[in-house]
């Protein structure tokens, strides 16, 4: 009971994290058809924006209290500077051309923002840790779980509910959800196409540095973190099928639960589990879970 | 060629005369700058290609102390200021010109074949990971080129990788020193280890760190307990679930090799959970980030330096004044991967002048079972045909002082270098499965 317990909050823990790296990356395949492995790097810049504002305000003496408010504010500001800059600056001269190509190009950018985050913050690690302590522990059958733990699960699955709210129960949703579908013909409907690929990729860079963010008092940031997040985020969208925000959540869980119970009941598995994970998956719908359907174009 | 002559540069009104002083006048820029080899004071420069983590994981703890280190030590060494016996000026009176490469390269190979090959150094000193060390060992033997490992710990690379080695060093203890010593301090200090589990990185390192630890455990203590063995991938940063195993199985001892970010991500996450309570965690590279963590890093979790380095490192004149250059010029005090760099110049340093000449053979007869000191004590290339060093070491336990802010090492443990490390010809899988046979602890 004890380790199923254990395996079904661990496997939770690590899906919610997943969940919140991996949606932004989903959101802008789904919108805009690019495998932006530049989100590597927006996960980066939010972790060290987050761990460099809570370390500069905690030296004030402050309340704990705020620095949650810290870590939404940090991704929001560089998710939405890194975002346009790159989507104004590269990005709107790319689209249209070969899905390949649009790889390479995100792949450049991502070395760019590793550079750039170097530059900035160095390569010492960074620790923010003050928000993960403030809130204690709860302990759940003898063992304790930190309650920050809980706060990211539960922010991760208010994240999947408004995208779904956003995407399916709103006029602008519903509109993207055209574009999604044909971009062609809604630009010929009159639908401004251009603000949506935008505001699409604003948005996604915004989640990928609020993931990072949310991730920062937990682990020691450190220069790599976003070429490590961006495998892992790809397995969790492949396996959930790319651009699907549901297929992302399942996949995510997928991926949370084959790695708790790995670790719990076998340990050597945990290094292929999500690789076994997305080989079976795949071998049984090669598009993954919940790929989006394309519409045959005469 | 003309038309390259007329566009590509402002030579194109040059006459050949002018183009000969130009050249001229860039080579001696080449000479003054140090970048080529060139003849200084009777002697040849010395180009040496340093390979550390520059970018990546490993670079803050580790890489980028490491080129710290060498950039002293080599403005040091050329200059003669390094304290007695290293007052002399550069390798044998061969200044030393470095070039520095980033390990964290997917091309490791063509990297040190690139400085072999295209930048013709005359030594390779480098590498900070057991998977980079495991790579370039042979293909160093096979270009024939003298390369000296300075940091990384597998024991694999003399016992089973390259076996009989004519052009690798490696001029810092392995990784069994490393954990027959944490064995070792826990029967010194009594500390109960009835149960010990182990949480270590999915590769060479972290594998042999454990292999060795849990042997040597059972060797020291028949009967006690393995209660789970965790190898998440290197880099994972996330440890929720193999915490809650280890909070599971309650062992009384946790093992953990874990080191830059993993470390530090671990001991965040352990701690806030309440492992560090619970059980008594050793961390084997844990003195990188004692600096770093302060209160974070619970009080009595065992600390090693991978060697008698940083806060373990036993004093004298040569570690007072290697620890006050390196917090003059960098703000902070040295980790073991600067000492462990330093130990690896001072041993060139100690075999070129001992050969008083700069060719490699000479350089490498006299490197090959030599002993010299260092900011962290004696050295001895005593196995592996004098190519793998051995040295004393220490453990320690961490204690924070929130009135001043400061951690500090208390209850070290001092190991002799032949109480920690197999003798010659014996492979530490074999010493330690024979119970520690030849070990002089006294």
């Amino acid at each position: 009971m004890l380790t199923a317990v254990a395996i079904s909050l661990d496997g939770l823990g690590f899906a919610a994290w997943l969940f919140l790296a991996s949606v932004g990356l989903t959101l802008i395949y789904g919108v805009m058809r690019i495998l932006n492995i530049a989100h590597g790097g927006f996960y980066a810049l939010g972790a060290y924006s987050a761990a460099w504002a809570i370390g500069l305000y905690t030296q004030t003496g402050q309340t704990i209290a705020l620095t949650y408010l810290i870590i939404p504010v940090a991704a929001l500001v560089v998710g939405v500077v890194a975002g346009l800059t790159i989507e104004r600056g590269v990005m709107r001269y790319m689209y249209g051309r070969d899905e390949v190509l649009m790889v390479l190009v995100t792949y450049a950018i991502f070395l760019i923002l590793e550079d750039v985050t170097k530059l900035i913050w160095g390569t010492d690690s960074y620790i923010a840790y003050q928000p993960a302590y403030w809130l204690g522990t709860i302990e759940i059958f003898g063992i304790p779980y930190t309650i920050y733990k809980f706060l990211t699960i539960g922010i991760a699955l208010a994240v999947g509910l408004v995208l779904w709210w956003g995407l399916t129960r709103t006029r602008t949703g519903k509109l993207l959800l055209v574009v999604i579908n044909d971009r062609e013909i809604s630009s010929a409907l009159g639908i401004n196409v251009t603000l949506f690929f935008t505001a699409t990729f604003v948005i996604g860079a915004t989640l990928g540095a609020l993931g990072g963010a949310l991730t920062a008092p937990e682990i020691s940031v450190v220069p790599g973190i976003g070429a490590e997040i961006i495998v892992m985020a790809f397995a969790v969208i492949v396996i959930g099928g790319m651009g699907s925000i549901g297929g992302a959540m399942i996949g995510a869980l997928i991926v949370g639960f084959a790695r708790a119970l790995s670790v719990h009941l076998y340990p050597p598995a945990e290094l292929f589990s999500i690789y076994i994970v997305m080989a079976l998956v795949l071998a049984i719908k090669p598009y993954g879970l919940f790929a989006l359907s394309e519409g045959r174009k005469i | 060629m003309k038309h390259f002559l007329r566009t590509g540069f402002s030579f194109k009104s040059t006459s050949k005369k002018s183009l000969f002083f130009s050249l001229a006048a860039l080579s001696s820029l080449g000479l003054s700058s140090g970048v080529t080899t060139a003849v200084a004071d009777g002697h040849k420069n010395l180009k040496i290609g340093f390979v550390t983590f520059l970018s990546g994981g490993a670079a803050g703890p580790f890489g980028v102390p490491a080129r710290n280190a060498a950039e002293l030590m080599i403005e040091a060494i050329n200059k003669g200021t390094v304290p007695a016996p290293y007052n002399s000026k550069g390798l044998a009176g061969a200044s030393i010109s470095p070039i520095f490469v980033d390990e964290a390269s997917k091309q490791k190979v063509a990297d040190y074949k690139k400085l072999v090959q295209k930048d013709k150094v005359d030594i390779v000193v480098g590498y900070i990971s057991s998977g980079s060390c495991k790579a370039i060992a042979p293909v160093a033997e096979e270009a024939k080129k003298f390369t000296i490992l300075f940091d990384c710990g597998t024991p694999q690379i003399f016992e089973k990788i390259v076996t009989s080695p004519k052009y690798v060093f490696r001029t810092g203890a392995h990784a069994t020193m490393d954990n027959v010593a944490a064995a070792r301090y826990l029967m010194a200090r009594n500390i109960d280890a009835s149960s010990i589990a182990g949480i270590n990185q999915n590769y060479a390192w972290g594998q042999d760190s454990w292999k060795d630890f849990s042997h040597s455990m059972k060797a020291l203590k028949p009967g006690l307990k393995v209660s789970t063995e965790q190898f998440p991938k290197i880099y994972a940063g996330q440890y929720g679930s193999e915490i809650s195993v280890l909070l599971t199985k309650k062992p009384n001892v946790i093992h953990s090799s874990f080191w830059g970010g993993d470390m530090e991500a671990f001991v965040l996450q352990g701690s806030a959970r309440g492992v560090f309570k619970r059980s008594k965690v050793i961390l084997t590279t844990g003195e990188t980030a004692t600096n770093r963590l302060g209160a974070q890093m619970p009080d009595g979790t065992i600390i090693g330096a991978r060697g008698p380095h940083g806060a373990l490192a036993p004093e004298g004149p040569l570690n007072d004044w290697f620890k006050k250059a390196y917090f003059d010029r960098f703000g902070s005090l040295p980790t073991y991967p600067s000492y462990k760099m330093a130990q690896a110049l001072l041993g060139l340093k100690t075999a070129a002048d001992k050969a008083g000449k700069t060719d490699q053979d000479a350089i490498m007869a006299a490197l090959r079972g030599s002993e010299f000191d260092t900011p962290s004590g004696k050295v001895t290339m005593a196995l592996s045909n004098g190519h793998q060093a051995i040295q004393d070491t220490a453990y320690g336990m961490y204690k924070f002082d929130k009135s001043t802010g400061k951690s500090s090492l208390v209850d070290i443990q001092r190991f002799k270098a032949k109480c920690v490390n197999p003798p010659k010809g014996v492979s530490s899988t074999d010493w330690i499965a024979s119970n520690f046979k030849g070990a002089d602890c006294k």
